[in-house]
């Protein structure tokens, strides 16, 4: 698949109804999600026959690129009732039998003891922005004790030398693959601009 | 939920020392197809519990002929590799709830989600 067919068909996932503020809701645009998936694909193979978990999932685009590239399972996790409704709603309509959605907290994850089931997480976190500063670090340390290989995740481009000493911290390699604007349209009301860049690195996690 | 995911859950509410395997209580289960990969099956046995597997199975009423063990020569048993992939991917909870052994603890599954969020008192 073209990385044009992926976003084209990942333009058909539908988005949070109401974004909720304090859970820093922000759909993943197709570009990206296509972008990050392809490279996950074709670059490491670490989708297609894989298990995948995508944490913090939303409206479930980034799991339903993983199915959509045939991913053993793709499994994800969230905490909001109505993202998990649109994604549900998502799972049906594009009819993929190899999704699964666990609702929970990923900050609490940790309890759960999921150590190294995955062979890869897939995620864009919260970055913290939203009187919940650290989440973005809670659901790395998350990721990357869930994960067999690999963890790809979305980190402000201004944390990346705190996340380095992190995953130095952690005995994880650091690969930034990207870095990408993302470009956040007014969404909330209290929002004066029409759109915010926010420089964002793409990174590899790789689990020695 | 498939029994893949439940495979791996585990309930942690305050105090549980062994919150598995949660029992399954079911009201609705469906079997669906999935695409059968017999290298990502062969490489989630090794993986899983069985014998929660097996517990989970027959619980639904789905273990069909699914032995008890693990045969030594499974990766290149395609029969069994068949059964073991409708088991763990197939046949999906949508409705019931998951048990903790250990507080009785119930989480409710609905639409085929689980839901494992605990409240202020218990986490």
């Amino acid at each position: 698949m073209k990385l044009k067919e992926l976003e084209s068909c990942l333009q058909q996932v539908d988005v949070f109804e109401e974004p909720k503020l304090l859970l820093e809701q922000y759909p993943t645009s197709p570009h990206i999600a296509g972008c990050m998936l392809y490279t996950i694909h074709n670059t490491f193979d670490d989708i297609k026959g894989k298990l995948v978990a995508d944490l913090g999932c939303g409206c479930g685009v980034l799991s339903i690129g993983a199915a959509v590239l045939d991913a053993g399972l793709c499994v994800g996790f969230e905490i909001d009732e109505d993202a998990i409704d649109v994604f549900k709603g998502n799972v049906e309509e594009f009819e993929l039998p190899n999704i699964d959605v666990v609702q929970c907290d990923v900050c609490s994850l940790g309890t759960l003891s999921l150590a190294k089931k995955f062979d890869t997480v897939i995620m864009n976190p919260p970055f913290g922005t939203k009187h919940n500063q650290g989440i973005d670090m809670t659901f790395l340390k998350t990721a990357i004790s869930m994960a067999k290989t690999a963890v790809y995740s979305l980190h402000k481009t201004s944390t990346r030398e705190h996340i380095q000493k992190k995953a130095n911290d952690w005995n994880v390699k650091m690969e930034v693959i990207a870095e990408l604007r993302y470009d956040l349209p007014a969404s909330y009301k209290f929002h004066k601009k029409k759109s915010v860049d926010i420089q964002v690195d793409f990174i590899r996690f790789s689990i020695k | 939920m498939k029994l893949l995911t439940h495979n791996m859950l585990t309930s942690h509410v305050k105090g549980v020392t062994k919150g598995y395997p949660l029992l399954i209580k079911a009201t609705e289960v469906k079997v669906n197809e999935v695409d059968f990969n017999p290298q990502f099956i062969s490489r989630m046995i090794p993986k899983i519990e069985w014998s929660a597997l097996i517990q989970a199975a027959e619980g639904l009423g789905h273990l069909q002929d699914l032995p008890s063990a693990v045969a030594p020569d499974f990766e290149s048993n395609e029969d069994f590799l068949r059964k073991v992939h409708r088991a763990l991917l197939e046949v999906e909870v949508i409705e019931g709830c998951l048990q903790c052994p250990e507080s009785g603890r119930e989480f409710p599954i609905s639409r085929g989600i689980p839901n494992m969020l605990l409240n202020e008192d218990e986490s």
